[in-house]
């Protein structure tokens, strides 16, 4: 059948049967007891870890994350004094001094990695878990599920938290350090992102998700009735 | 003993990035759409290796200016002062400051040359059909996956060491031309981690330990 030029697979008839990611080794995914892994027995790569409640603790672990990740970027990050004067950053403020100062494509990066990824990283997880509350989640909620890992690669708090402790601390040296409540607030968030991804069981969603070859059965049929009418 | 090798590509079944499912291609095809997630499958990333070669020597191309030119600019009311990455964190070294700066020459020196030189290594093991060390490969293939991110460190560091050293005309900080090499290597290495396939470093041993196996029937 051939959807906008698509040729769908044929599923094999067990779902429990996979090839590893990492070294293609056929195998049987186990049933699993929640809170249990499995690896693979080759590469060591781990396969699946069954999540206890795992819709229910991400979604409140992605709201407090929303939260976090809100107040981080609307509230001062970083300031210092010295000699009675001030000056005040945030996360966005970092990436447009670095624009100003000639570095459009760092300056990019850095508000990708730190403020734009995070912001995909949250949002994606709040769509995709309300959406795989539903009996059966509807394709959409694949697709999210499919781009998701990538924010995930790209969203670099921790490590931006890093940084700004070491630019505080060659700071310091020069000048009165004031942390503002934007770095607490990052760094509960660091923890928080970190708990959400371990709370989540993409397997659990995939199992009960609509196929994407379910709905261009739908479509395609449209499309034959609409030619018959015509 | 270990048990029978065998690949989901060895009975023509592609495993999908996206979501897991297995699939075989419908007849006459080479390569299909996921029934499920609707990704484009193939059995092995394309041009996995030449890609990955190209983010590689570009990566390692960058990673000259990087280090050779100044990632900030101090100036002064007694002048401009530039210090390139290796500066950074000699400065950084002190009594109390030795911790910092041991993260940064981490992070920022070790790392990325090391990232190149595990690719390489990668590349060339595969390209050579190595079947020795597959478990330590795929393991050095993690380690580079995992600790990419962290060279984006110093990119960080820089960034809001320039935004708030801004004290006109006290002192201030500017960026330099080394940073923008600099997050170029970072990236193009993160890019080279992701295009290359793990796979590849089975498939050798997948193929021999086959050979004997052409009988064993699956068990669907």
């Amino acid at each position: 059948m051939r959807m906008y030029g698509a040729v769908f697979n044929q599923p094999v008839s067990d779902t429990s049967l996979i090839g590893c990611p990492q070294c293609d080794l056929l195998q049987r995914l186990p049933a699993l007891a929640p809170g249990a892994s499995a690896r693979c027995p080759r590469c060591d790569h781990e396969l699946w870890r069954h999540r206890e409640d795992s819709l229910n603790r991400t979604l409140a672990l992605t709201l407090a994350a929303a939260a976090l990740y809100l107040l981080a970027n609307s509230v001062p990050m970083l300031g210092l004094t010295v000699v009675g004067r001030q000056a005040f950053t945030t996360v966005f403020g970092g990436a447009v001094q670095l624009w100003h100062d000639g570095q459009q494509i760092v300056a990019g990066l850095v508000l990708f990695s730190a403020v734009i990824a995070p912001a995909l990283q949250i949002g994606l997880m709040l769509a995709i878990v309300l959406g795989a509350h539903r009996q059966r989640p509807p394709a959409w909620v694949g697709k999210l599920l499919r781009y998701h890992p990538t924010t995930r690669t790209w969203s670099m708090i921790e490590v931006m938290l890093i940084g700004v402790m070491v630019a505080l601390i060659k700071i310091a040296e020069l000048a009165t350090v004031i942390p503002g409540i934007a770095l607490f607030a990052l760094g509960a968030l660091v923890f928080v992102l970190a708990a959400m991804q371990a709370a989540f069981d993409p397997r659990e969603v995939w199992d009960r998700i609509e196929w994407a070859e379910a709905g261009a059965r739908h479509t395609a049929a449209g499309n034959v009735t609409a030619e018959v009418t015509s | 003993m270990s048990p029978p090798a065998l690949t989901a590509m060895q009975q023509g079944l592609q495993s999908c990035e996206g979501c897991g499912l297995l699939s075989r291609p419908a007849p006459g095809e080479a390569e299909g759409h996921c029934p499920r997630c609707g990704e484009e499958l193939t059995f092995r990333k394309h041009d996995s290796l030449q890609r990955t070669w190209a983010f590689v020597i570009a990566a390692a191309v960058c990673y000259i200016p990087a280090n050779i030119l100044p990632v900030l600019t101090t100036f002064t009311a007694s002048g401009a002062e530039s210090d390139t990455i290796l500066q950074g964190v000699v400065l950084l070294w002190s009594p109390t400051g030795w911790p910092l700066s041991l993260i940064v020459l981490i992070a920022s020196i070790i790392i990325p040359s090391a990232k190149i030189m595990a690719l390489v290594y990668l590349l060339v093991s595969v390209q050579r059909g190595s079947i020795k060390n597959n478990e330590q490969r795929v393991r050095l293939y993690r380690m580079v996956e995992f600790i990419g991110r962290w060279s984006m460190v110093d990119v960080f560091v820089d960034t809001f060491t320039a935004s708030l050293v801004q004290l006109q005309p006290l002192m201030s900080v500017a960026p330099g031309p080394g940073l923008f090499f600099f997050a170029a290597v970072v990236v193009l290495t993160m890019l080279a981690v992701e295009s290359f396939d793990p796979r590849l470093i089975w498939d050798p041993i997948s193929r021999q330990s086959n050979a004997g196996m052409e009988l064993m029937k699956l068990e669907v």
